[in-house]
């Protein structure tokens, strides 16, 4: 089996979608453009493929849901590029990759840390169909640090009751997991401390 | 100094961009988001050994390492100068091992990396802060043991902090602390600012720019989202003050500025000017003139031509 390639460039590619990660996760509801690594195995997403390799190495656990479990490729191209090893407990998991987030197990399921370490917590990163408002399934109205009043995010593939689920989550803080939301050509977070309200349409 | 704008020197061979390894980088991110994630939490970081000894800004310089990109304009302050020695030497540690652009502007900055000040121009969105700290706890010299100090944030268990403001009180008839002042943030953790003067604190409240805290030797990470409410800690009946000054600058005339005082002679002269050497230089080019101007050596009273 030949192995496709991550960033042409390791150490800018990284450092350019860390810091796209890092400004949506400083501003929750705002989009970061990046550039996706076009040759990850589907159905790992190239923006996914990218958060992943900028990030993840043999220090940090990653699980992936059924959809990218199922396919071999992942994994092996997830082990080469990052080093990191393929678990199946979530609650061992220091990043959570997942394909299907309308099948999004419950995020309690994963690590939240302590309340001594609340940073020992999983990250997960969900492939999102889209932001576009006009194919948005989830209006979301956001308030908390990092948000200047409300911000609103609109996302198309996330689970009906994904409000309800990330309230329990910021009800933990400062324990709890945090979002990362993997679109097509950018990304967007939820981290733990977002309040999350349906705006309904 | 006058201001200088590099576009961009060229990096020595033989260093990976930024100095640190590739590994280094992502656990360092790792720790920087999981910082941004819990507002004014410590997270532990595996801190490396650098080029330069503990005390010198080890924290502030990996963090950042970590998040510098090709397309960067770093700043680099020391107590709000841009020409003392330990912002000389970063701003040249970066220049040699990465070749982004450094400026001494601070609208121009992407990047500011601060000992002790946070610059007097309000910072943008498209800045982020990173402070070299020198003792994240803000509870050590309180609690000298880190596994107490763990369980008191978890409890959030701050009552000791309070003595302490009190007791500066019960001898000093007011809070005595003046800078390294605790600050609460989004009604949770209590954090250490670094040793910025508590003049400073307002600044960090509802700041457009990420603020994020590197500390080497401690081994700690921990930010402040932008737009994070970060409140001074006080009484009802003695409130927060940030500090006044009876001066203007002797430079630029600001009456709104952090001052340093500045001996000038053996005969008790002193003079007091701004800290922010790069804010005092763009109000004497905009015609501000204080009332030594006239007497300063050419090459700073020239900067206002």
């Amino acid at each position: 089996m030949a192995l496709a390639r991550a960033f042409t460039d390791p150490v800018h590619g990284a450092q350019q979608t860390f810091r796209a990660v890092m400004n949506a996760l400083a501003r929750p509801g705002t989009l970061q453009p990046v550039d996706g690594l076009a040759e990850a195995p589907a159905p790992l997403s190239p923006v996914a493929g990218a958060i992943a390799v900028a990030l993840a190495d043999y220090e940090t656990p990653l699980w992936l849901d059924a959809p990218l479990a199922a396919a071999p490729n992942v994994a092996a191209w997830l082990a080469f590029h990052t080093g990191a090893r393929i678990i199946t407990a979530p609650p061992q998991a220091a990043f959570a990759l997942v394909a299907d987030p309308a099948a999004l197990p419950d995020l309690a399921g994963f690590a939240l840390g302590s309340d001594i370490y609340p940073d020992r917590s999983t990250t997960l990163i969900l492939q999102v169909a889209d932001f576009a408002a006009n194919t948005a399934t989830s209006r979301l109205r956001l308030t908390g640090p990092g948000i200047k009043g409300h911000a609103t995010l609109a996302v198309a593939g996330l689970p009906a009751d994904i409000a309800e689920r990330l309230a329990a989550n910021q009800a933990l803080f400062p324990r709890g997991v945090d979002l990362i939301l993997a679109g097509p050509s950018a990304v967007a977070a939820l981290p733990r401390t977002t309040r999350v309200t349906l705006v309904e349409t | 100094m006058s201001a200088l704008a590099t576009s961009g020197t060229v990096a020595a061979s033989g260093y990976n961009f930024a100095y640190l390894d590739e590994q280094t980088k992502r656990m360092i991110r790792r720790a920087i988001l999981k910082a941004i994630a819990i507002p004014g939490y410590q997270v532990p970081f595996a801190s490396r050994e650098m080029p330069m000894p503990y005390g010198w800004g080890t924290g502030g310089v990996q963090v950042t390492a970590a998040i510098l990109g090709a397309s960067d304009r770093l700043k680099v302050i020391d107590q709000g100068a841009d020409d003392t020695t330990n912002a000389v030497s970063i701003r040249k540690f970066f220049e040699k091992t990465s070749g982004v652009a450094t400026t001494t502007h601070t609208a121009e900055a992407t990047i500011i990396q601060t000992r002790h000040r946070i610059p007097e121009k309000n910072l943008t969105a498209d800045q982020v802060l990173v402070y070299q700290v020198p003792i994240p706890e803000p509870l050590r010299f309180l609690e000298p043991r880190e596994t107490e100090t763990r369980v008191m944030h978890a409890l959030e268990d701050y009552g000791l902090m309070h003595v302490k403001l009190y007791e500066d009180i019960a001898t000093h008839g007011h809070i005595a602390t003046t800078y390294a002042y605790p600050v609460k943030v989004e009604d949770r953790y209590v954090m250490d600012p670094s040793p910025t003067p508590k003049f400073d604190n307002p600044k960090m409240n509802d700041c457009a720019a990420l603020q994020l805290f590197g500390a080497g030797r401690e081994k700690r990470i921990y930010a402040l989202p932008p737009h994070t409410k970060v409140v001074s800690l006080d009484f009802d009946d003695h409130p927060f003050e940030p500090t006044k000054f009876d001066h203007a600058c002797a430079l630029c005339g600001a009456t709104h500025t952090y001052l340093d005082e500045v001996i000038t002679d053996d005969a008790g002269g002193r003079m007091f000017v701004c800290s922010d050497t790069d804010h005092c230089e763009e109000r004497r080019a905009e015609g501000h003139r204080g009332a030594l101007l006239g007497e300063a050596p050419a090459a700073i009273a020239g900067a206002a031509e």
